[in-house]
């Protein structure tokens, strides 16, 4: 006996957790401000390992924050600044009130402003957390940069945001670290390695948005200006490790033409500049004019404990992407007016093309390899398997090959489309084409066949019938006692069924929990082994349905 | 002394009037301060004559027009408030002009032209000079006396008769007198009794003229001349103009500059600081990065993964958070014709949404080989012999099978069945020997252990019959016949659960020799070790279930006192005298020989259905009909040491062998489990369990399969009965 009482929740999980409402009260803020520094300091709510301990008991459903979260929101500098602006909000309100003017300019001017660096600072310790998370960031400010300029949100963002994205792009140019590029329905992927690290982002097709009326801008706004400090600090350090300018400049005859008369410092002010620099088509004025393109050369430092094979895998996998890096270089690019012109000035500048929009700039110098008229796709494709792909498939008036996505590695046992089983096969160095041409043998041979089948098709149904008549006399002889066969057994198969069977039994020893598993991952073996399957299935009855209609129509035309 | 007096009266009356204190009448003191004066205090009726009758005088004239005007007031209270704007416009008040209207009238009256009677107390209530001689004090400060009023009644009325004027008579408050009113007073308080304005000339419905209108009218309002300094600049102004502009020339005053809201970028991480990373880091749960898009988002993906017509409705109708892809794979023909994906700012805002709103845990996402799973056990074909291959099927019943037996010598097997009979069999062959008809469905047959004798225990209905096959050695069972009719019956009779019966002759002919008649239908019979007990099983709820039987006494007894339960099956153990008995969820163990319970083994299952004893005597397993296996190490606890569930359906019996390391359960789908069930000395090791093989061959019928299973006493041979009324055989 003795000591205090223990109280149930007053300590352990319960004090760790703090439900939304409490968190609130105890930073007297509202909520749309609690949900905003939320958000721009990256706090979210945590689920609890026992939910029913942390709500004391209760199962109503709640949010659940971490305390320390909260205490830690608690000295954060930006509390204040939403009070400030709450307090400029009510004067300004009044100020209209009263048709105060001038007033109201003056609040205007003194309007209550906050800056996000330390809190960039906070969430990302590392420039390589910074990196990791930059996906989401890239997505949005490329989304608001297609915003119209009126309503929806401040001007300013959304040409901030344009920058911030140009200026990204111009960076994996210069860096040459473009990876892969997917067109899907929804948009346009790409996928970079900066420092190591994939950024993967969207942009949609450039058309004008169908504003939805259940999404609300002031969080995705919150998001952006968060998301708008983090790419310029990003982008401002990525340009100094390229030793380039930040903010940009652009090189050579450009930059002289575009130095303003005033002395401005920046060309940043006027829109020409950022038009020039979404262009994408200059390369980028750099702190120490380079003296020549000295690429250093690497000295290889075996890793210890790395096998020679790791090794020259890695060196392959390193000449694979010099080899990418250079992938079209000498060919010169005409952008029709009808293809999306910026996605692919991104991708043909990254891959050392040289870009000319309708008309050459330059004048006629003869074409270094005769003149190609492949639709986007190739473009894309071309990048994504690494080799130029060849440009016959993608003519005009032929049906245009699938478009892969790059992002998917098949495992095994996944379904693979035969398109890509092809690519592969390209990628070792196999020639693909002649298999082609066999298919197609084969097909004419087909026809053949059936032709003949067709002839032969009378004596086929004698011969049914004379087999017909041997098997009923088998059946005749079967009541009389006929020497017996020595079965032949398959060892191997016997040897496969012992094992089976053996598996079988253990398995029937398993513990109960085991066994569960064991059945959970097997059925997420076989549901994937199902869909690939049905995949097969499909991919086979539409290969068939195109073949006999390309009979169809060889025998119409030859009718 | 007169005016200190009256200063004194004024001032009570002030004070009275700030304190709101009823004060004392000053008349009194007045008296007072008077009497020890010069002048003795004259009657009041002697001072009267001073006093005009009328008691007109300026003051009371003023109280009375006072009075009126203030009626007056309130009465034009009304009208004036309604018309504001014709108020202004009236040159003066209707009070003042009621007053002047009035006074005229008042003030010639011919009994005193000269005196100026006026009460000077003031407005106070007259009450206060109630008790005295006098009313008040005149401007001179003499005493205003009372008129004398000595009229009685008769008097007043016959005033009230004669005197024309007496309607328009008031008594004056404040000097006492009588008035007559004139005739432009009475008609003032006739307008003012009917509601109308005191002023006959006053015309209320004047037409209004709106002087300050909202027009600009071209004239002004008032003819003042504009004042000098509305058109001289101000000095003042001028002063602070300049000074300013002297504090701009001298670069006091800079203008305010634009605000630059470009932001500033600069190198952030320039010191990155692994230490500064928060502690609360520890706690963070990254965001997982959205899902990659496979091929089926392409805008021309290959056509397999397009959606048929049926996965198209079944993608509709699907809840959308049930939806495996968020959008339907479309293929187009070019770039050019994909058109904008309209759900494109929702999928941000989701993640939006997702990022600051969706709480966050730690999963353990389970990565591992399923292979690894599996428990690494001895392979079964190292731990051979066991029973592998269906070797024989005895065809003969024509019912299910409920029970088998096997001779000790491992040559004949002995079977009962639902249509009423039971078979012998000779094992090696598969041929029915003899069939005994019972007459009733049998239960459970025993062959008993003991190789001396030949006997079989069968349960038919409510009698245990023993049966002597007459199969083998002829001197064999020759020999237990001897035995049985060897029998010397007791002196006394004495009293038994049950009737011993030998057989008649047509049943001996059968080979029946004894009948063991019970009181209600008996379930099982199973023998001890040495051949000369055995016990079965009642289906009752009583203590009376389980009994115990001697053969060679042909004596009963009922064992318990008292029921704990329906017993499932009852067994010996092979070796030491224990005695196990399973009722639904309970195994008990009684020692025999101390008569006491030594052990209860809880079964972990909800409904024992069978029993089998380890040769060896210290394992048990139970097969329970919630299609579990338990297996019991006795020395190790009484709780199963392990509990296999490896069978579908219930079981029905399990079965241990005598030699071979070997056990069997039985189950309702049909197959028979053979496991390696090796004990060992070595009380450290635990009993290593191994299931080898899974026998099937019985057909499922009536949703039984397998109802019964048995080893052979020498061979790793299993025998199993099933519901397909067939006996076979397993080697």
């Amino acid at each position: 006996m003795g000591g205090l009482e223990k109280k149930k929740y007053e300590r352990g999980s319960a004090t760790n957790y703090i439900t939304r409402n409490r968190a609130r009260k105890k930073l007297q803020l509202s909520l749309p401000d609690f949900r905003r520094l939320c958000i721009l300091k990256g706090i979210y709510p945590h689920e609890p390992k026992h939910k029913k301990k942390v709500n004391k008991g209760s199962t109503a459903a709640r949010t659940f924050y971490l305390l320390k979260d909260i205490k830690f929101l608690l000295h954060e500098p930006i509390v204040n600044k939403f009070r400030e602006y709450k307090v400029f909000v009510r004067k300004l309100r009044k100020a209209y009130g009263k048709s105060e003017w001038s007033t109201v300019d003056r609040l205007k001017d003194n309007k209550p402003s906050y800056k996000l660096d330390h809190i960039v600072k906070e969430r990302y310790p590392t420039f390589v957390d910074a990196l990791r998370d930059l996906d989401d960031a890239l997505s949005m400010c490329f989304l608001f940069s297609t915003f119209p300029r009126t309503g929806k949100c401040h001007v300013q963002t959304i040409q901030l945001c344009r920058r911030l994205a140009v200026e990204f792009l111009n960076y994996v140019i210069a860096s040459r670290s473009l990876r892969k590029v997917f067109l899907s329905i929804k948009g346009i992927y790409y996928q970079a390695e900066v420092l190591g690290q994939p950024v993967t982002w969207i942009t949609p097709y450039t058309f004008a948005h169908d504003h939805p009326t259940d999404v609300d801008y002031r969080v995705m706004a919150t998001f952006t200006e968060f998301y708008t400090t983090l790419l310029g600090f990003v982008n401002f350090r990525l340009y100094h490790s390229l030793n380039l300018l930040y903010p940009p400049k652009i090189d050579g005859q450009a930059d002289v033409e575009l130095k303003p008369a005033e002395g401005k410092e920046y060309a940043m002010d006027s829109e020409s500049y950022l038009e020039k620099l979404s262009a994408l088509s200059a390369s980028l004025a750099r702190v120490v004019a380079p003296t020549h393109e000295d690429e250093v050369e690497m000295d290889e430092f075996p890793v210890e404990g790395e096998t020679a094979e790791q090794m020259d895998a890695r060196k392959k996998e390193q000449e694979a992407l010099e080899k990418h890096k250079k992938l079209f270089e000498g060919l010169r690019f005409f952008l029709n007016r009808e293809v999306p012109r910026e996605p692919l000035a991104f991708i043909i500048r990254y891959v050392v093309g040289r870009l000319s929009l309708g008309r050459p700039a330059t004048p006629c110098l003869p074409p270094p390899v005769t003149l190609r008229v492949p639709p986007p796709q190739w473009v894309f494709d071309s990048v994504n398997a690494k080799l130029c792909l060849p440009v016959a498939d993608y003519f005009p008036g032929v049906l245009l090959p699938p478009h892969l996505s790059p992002f998917v590695t098949e495992q095994e046992g996944d379904y693979v489309p035969p398109e890509k089983l092809k690519l592969l096969a390209m990628q070792r160095g196999e020639n693909p084409g002649d298999s082609e041409e066999e298919e197609e043998e084969e097909e004419e041979e087909e026809d053949e066949n059936d032709k003949e089948e067709e002839e032969e098709e009378d004596e086929s149904e004698k011969e049914e019938e004379m087999k017909l008549k041997k098997m009923e006399e088998q059946k005749t002889q079967s009541n009389k006692v006929t020497a017996g066969k020595l079965r032949l057994e398959d060892k191997q198969r016997l040897e496969q069924e012992q094992q089976s069977e053996e598996k079988r039994l253990a398995i029937m020893m398993m513990k109960k929990r085991e066994k569960y598993l064991y059945k959970k991952i097997m059925f997420g073996k076989k549901r994937k082994v199902r869909e690939a399957n049905k995949l097969a299935a499909k991919r086979k009855a539409h290969d068939t349905a195109v073949k006999e209609e390309k009979k169809k129509s060889k025998k119409a035309r030859r009718a | 002394m007169l005016p200190a007096s009256i200063i004194g009266d004024r001032r009570r009356r002030a004070r009275r009037h700030f304190r709101n204190v009823p004060a004392v009448p000053a008349g009194p003191f007045h008296q007072r301060t008077v009497m020890p004066g010069a002048a003795p205090a004259p009657e009041p009726w002697d001072l009267w004559p001073h006093a005009d009758p009328g008691g007109r005088g300026t003051k009371g004239r003023d109280e009375a027009t006072g009075a009126l005007g203030a009626a007056a007031c309130s009465r034009y209270g009304q009208p004036k408030k309604a018309a504001a704007g014709r108020a202004h416009a009236r040159p003066c008040h209707p009070g003042v002009h009621l007053l002047e209207m009035v006074s005229p009238a008042l003030t010639p009256l011919p009994s005193a032209p000269l005196q100026d009677i006026r009460n000077t107390v003031g407005n106070i209530p007259m009450e206060w000079y109630q008790d005295f001689p006098h009313i008040g004090y005149n401007l001179e400060g003499k005493k205003i006396y009372k008129p004398i009023r000595n009229k009685d009644e008769l008097d007043m009325f016959l005033e009230k008769m004669e005197n024309p004027d007496y309607w328009r008579t008031v008594q004056d408050k404040m000097t006492g007198a009588d008035i007559k009113l004139t005739d432009e007073q009475v008609d003032l308080v006739h307008r003012l009794q009917k509601g109308q304005f005191g002023d006959v000339h006053f015309n209320p419905y004047e037409p209004a003229v709106d002087f300050f209108t909202h027009e600009v009218m071209i004239h002004p309002v008032t003819n003042r001349p504009a004042d000098k300094r509305s058109f001289i600049p101000s000095l003042i102004e001028k002063e602070k103009v300049s000074k300013l502009v002297h504090a701009i020339k001298m670069g006091w005053i800079k203008p305010r500059k634009p605000k630059d809201d470009t932001p500033t970028y600069y190198d952030l991480w320039a010191h990155e600081d692994p230490n500064s990373i928060l502690g609360r880091h520890k706690m963070h749960v990254p965001a997982p990065k959205m899902k990659l898009p496979g091929h089926e988002e392409s805008y021309n993906p290959p056509p397999e993964y397009l959606l048929s017509e049926e996965e198209k409705l079944a993608w509709e109708q699907q809840e959308p958070a049930e939806r495996k892809l968020n959008f339907v794979p479309q293929q187009y023909r070019c770039l050019r014709a994909v058109p904008a994906y309209s759900r494109f700012i929702h999928e941000r805002f989701e993640r939006c949404l997702d990022l600051y709103l969706c709480p966050r845990q730690r999963k353990m996402r389970v990565n591992v080989d399923p292979e690894d799973l599996i428990p690494k056990l001895p392979k079964p074909r190292d731990l051979q012999p066991f029973p592998t291959t269906q070797a024989l099927v005895y065809r003969g019943h024509t019912s299910l099978v409920r029970c088998l037996s096997i001779s000790p010598s491992g040559q004949w097997l002995v079977s009962g069945s639902d249509d009423c009979t039971v078979r012998f069999w000779e094992v090696c062959t598969a041929r029915c020997m003899k069939t005994l008809p019972v007459g009733g469905v049998v239960k459970s047959v025993a062959w008993n252990p003991n190789p001396t004798i030949c006997l079989v225990a069968i349960c038919v209905e409510q009698s245990v019959l023993l049966v002597n096959p007459c199969l083998g050695d002829k001197l064999l069972y020759g020999a237990t016949d001897q035995l049985l009719e060897s029998y010397v019956a007791p002196e006394e009779e004495r009293v038994q659960p049950v009737q011993w019966v030998t057989a008649t002759m047509e049943e001996h002919s059968k080979g029946v020799r004894l009948v063991v008649q019970h009181s209600k239908a008996v379930k099982q019979v199973t023998w001890h070790g040495k051949g000369d007990y055995f016990a079965s099983v009642v289906s009752d709820n009583s203590n009376m279930q389980v009994l115990i039987h001697q053969t060679s006494k042909r004596w009963s007894q009922n064992p318990f006192r008292k029921s704990k339960g329906l017993v499932q099956c009852v067994l010996f153990h092979p070796i030491r005298p224990y005695f196990f008995v399973a009722t639904q969820r309970y195994v008990r163990v009684y020692n025999l020989l101390k008569q006491e319970l030594t052990k209860k083994l809880m079964t972990n299952c909800k409904w024992v259905s069978s029993m089998a004893i380890h040769p060896g005597g210290d394992n048990i397993i139970c097969g329970s009909y919630d299609s579990k296996l338990a297996w019991f190490d006795l020395d190790l606890s009484t709780r199963p040491y392990q509990l296999l569930r490896h069978h579908k359906k219930a079981l029905r019996s399990v079965a241990f062998h005598k030699h071979y390391p070997l056990f069997a359960s039985g189950s309702d789908d049909g197959t028979v489990i053979v496991c390696h069930g090796m004990v060992y000395n070595d009380l450290l090791q635990n009993p290593l369990l191994v299931p080898v093989k899974v026998l099937k061959g019985h057909a499922m019928t009536l949703d039984l399969g397998v109802l019964d299973v048995l080893f052979h006493p020498t061979q790793p041979w299993v025998f199993s009965s099933g519901a397909d009324s067939t006996v076979r055989l397993y080697t």
